[in-house]
């Protein structure tokens, strides 16, 4: 954990706005070199960034940017190179179920029942509130009648609602979602990202969520965090300052977008 | 010549080429069916040109001599064996025999297999030995086993036994390390550890690739026990194979022959059962495939026939 040279927990230059209100996420000069057979990869560079409480963070980038590289570090899935990642004030050891992760391959069991797989993390409870809190998500993500189907039967939007119920029912702090709509069409793709928005602003939760998708950023993020590749760095933290149903055709969406498009390196006008 | 077996070959063969005009679905027995009327009367004609005459010394003819038994005959004589209960004891000695050694052996492969599953060091330390062993036929253990155990129940039980270990721990050690890591991560994220890691996850994750391979571990284990009870036992289907053709009773060994199929048949039947379990379904080709590949057959058939002006008023 303890890099050579510890960087200081103090607030980078582009968060000094927020400054004042202790992050509930602290991620300082961390680097991720990965050992291969005959070299190193170097995913990750001198990543600084802090989320707060409450907030709904965007990392975008494209593939191969190390975006899924700090979520899984910030997770505990795997260990930073070098640097610091602190949860609450904690440096972060390993999973934690106040940590929860939503995967794009849904990660929820093919051998259990909708119940089962939302009832996972309630295990030790009592029984009447196992039962409570997991038919209260059941019906919060619209799969009521369907508890005792089993995600085979079911369609990728409802899988993936089942995977988000499973990971809200631990009452988590913070949701790490992994491109977790990546794998739906593009038009439950839409409708999930409103069910998404509404179960954040319902549980207050802080969401750090991993998108290649420039319009799925922009309707979702408090902020933007675009990321370079080779190694990954933060190129921009970009603010998306536009109130909750937000109006893709306004001139400020597409001026965030284009912004963002521009830091890609994309050309938006094709 | 007899016409009969051809005339009756061709006419399941015609039923075959016109079957996807019959009407839809078509019996599902019907085509089974007319393949097997198509095996017999190749069977009743070969057995027929088998046969010669037999003469005596002055040339006059005195009866057919079958070289290899018709279907007939041999349900003929089959008929001392099914009518005496020898037909049934041998089957329920063979099948006890499976059933014991399978059972021996997938009492220690499977624990074994998850173990040196989820355990690098347990698996670079059995994998060796067990990819050494695993190419030793179990018929080059039978005179091993009569050395160890004598010509009895035991020794074919052993040879069974050894035959369903390899594939069983094999198949589950596989299964293990296989586990896709998202279903991993996922138990990890919410405080799974320990034997509450391995019974909600590990466990299921592997079993639909464990069944697999218990499935064909008892394939191998019923055609180990036929060439088992030839040599080392007295009693069984193997034995009645070996028995009848010292006695020269070809319609006994072939009539044998045709239980250990069936009785093979209704094994593996058995254990597809599993597969149907809510818990393993998911690891399965789905049994709605074959629909679903023929409603994309039919689609495509669809939308050849239909002109693109057509089609393109369909999309919007």
């Amino acid at each position: 954990m303890t890099a050579p040279a510890t960087p200081s927990i103090a607030t980078p230059t582009q968060d000094r706005a927020r400054a004042g209100a202790p992050a509930k996420i602290v991620v300082r000069g961390v680097s991720k070199v990965f050992q291969r057979k005959m070299d190193e990869l170097e995913a990750l560079a001198g990543i600084d960034l802090d989320v707060q409480a409450g907030e709904f963070v965007c990392l975008l980038g494209p593939s191969g940017c190390g975006k899924s590289t700090l979520l899984n570090i910030v997770g505990g899935f795997e260990n930073q190179t070098q640097g610091i990642v602190h949860v609450d004030g904690e440096p972060v050891t390993g999973p934690d179920p106040r940590r929860v992760f939503v995967f794009q391959e849904y990660g929820i069991f093919p051998w259990a029942s909708v119940w089962d797989n939302i009832a996972l993390g309630l295990r030790g409870r009592p029984k009447d509130e196992v039962a409570r809190i997991t038919q209260h998500y059941l019906e919060l993500v619209g799969l009521k009648g369907f508890e005792k189907s089993f995600p085979e039967e079911l369609s990728g939007g409802m899988r993936q609602r089942v995977a988000v119920a499973r990971a809200l029912a631990v009452s988590p702090d913070i949701v790490l979602m992994d491109e977790p709509l990546g794998a739906l069409d593009s038009l439950t793709r839409l409708q999930m990202r409103g069910e998404i928005l509404r179960l954040w602003q319902r549980e207050k939760m802080t969401i750090l969520f991993v998108t290649h998708d420039v319009d799925e950023s922009v309707q979702l993020a408090d902020r933007v965090v675009v990321m370079s590749p080779r190694p990954g760095r933060i190129a921009e933290i970009v603010p998306v300052n536009l109130p909750h149903p937000r109006d893709i055709g306004s001139p400020e969406y597409g001026r965030i977008k284009n912004r963002l498009y521009e830091l890609l390196g994309v050309s938006h006008a094709i | 010549m007899n016409p009969v077996p051809f005339v009756t070959a061709l006419a399941a063969v015609a039923l075959i080429l016109v079957a996807r005009r019959l009407r839809d679905p078509a019996p599902k027995i019907l085509l089974p069916l007319a393949t097997a009327v198509i095996f017999v009367c190749g069977w009743q004609i070969a057995a027929d040109a088998a046969r010669y005459e037999l003469r005596d010394k002055d040339g006059a003819f005195v009866r057919m001599v079958e070289i290899f038994p018709t279907p007939w005959s041999t349900l003929v004589g089959m008929w001392i064996p099914i009518t005496d209960g020898t037909l049934l004891r041998y089957t329920v000695a063979s099948v006890f025999r499976v059933a014991a050694g399978f059972a021996l052996a997938a009492g220690i492969a499977i624990p074994l297999g998850l173990w040196a599953g989820w355990n690098l060091r347990g698996f670079q330390a059995l994998n060796p030995l067990v990819q050494a062993l695993r190419p030793i036929s179990p018929i080059a253990w039978i005179p091993v086993a009569i050395l160890w155990f004598g010509v009895k129940d035991s020794a074919a039980i052993f040879l069974i036994a050894l035959a369903s270990f390899f594939p069983i721990v094999t198949g589950t050690m596989t299964a293990v390390r296989t586990i896709p890591v998202v279903y991993v991560r996922s138990a990890q994220n919410f405080g799974l550890e320990g034997f509450e890691l391995f019974r909600r996850v590990v466990l299921p994750a592997s079993m639909p690739q464990i069944i697999t391979s218990l499935r064909f571990a008892l394939g191998i284990a019923w055609m180990v026990i036929v060439a088992a009870e030839m040599i080392a036992v007295d009693s069984g289907l193997g034995y009645l194979v070996m028995d009848a053709r010292n006695a020269n009773y070809y319609d006994r060994v072939v009539g044998a022959m045709i239980t250990i199929g069936i009785i093979g048949i209704l094994l593996d039947l058995g254990m597809r059962r599993l597969e149907t379990l809510d818990e393993v379904r998911w690891g399965f080709p789905k049994v709605q495939g074959e629909a679903a590949a023929e409603r994309v057959r039919t689609a495509l058939v669809r939308k050849a026939a239909t002109p693109a002006r057509e089609r393109a008023e369909v999309r919007s």
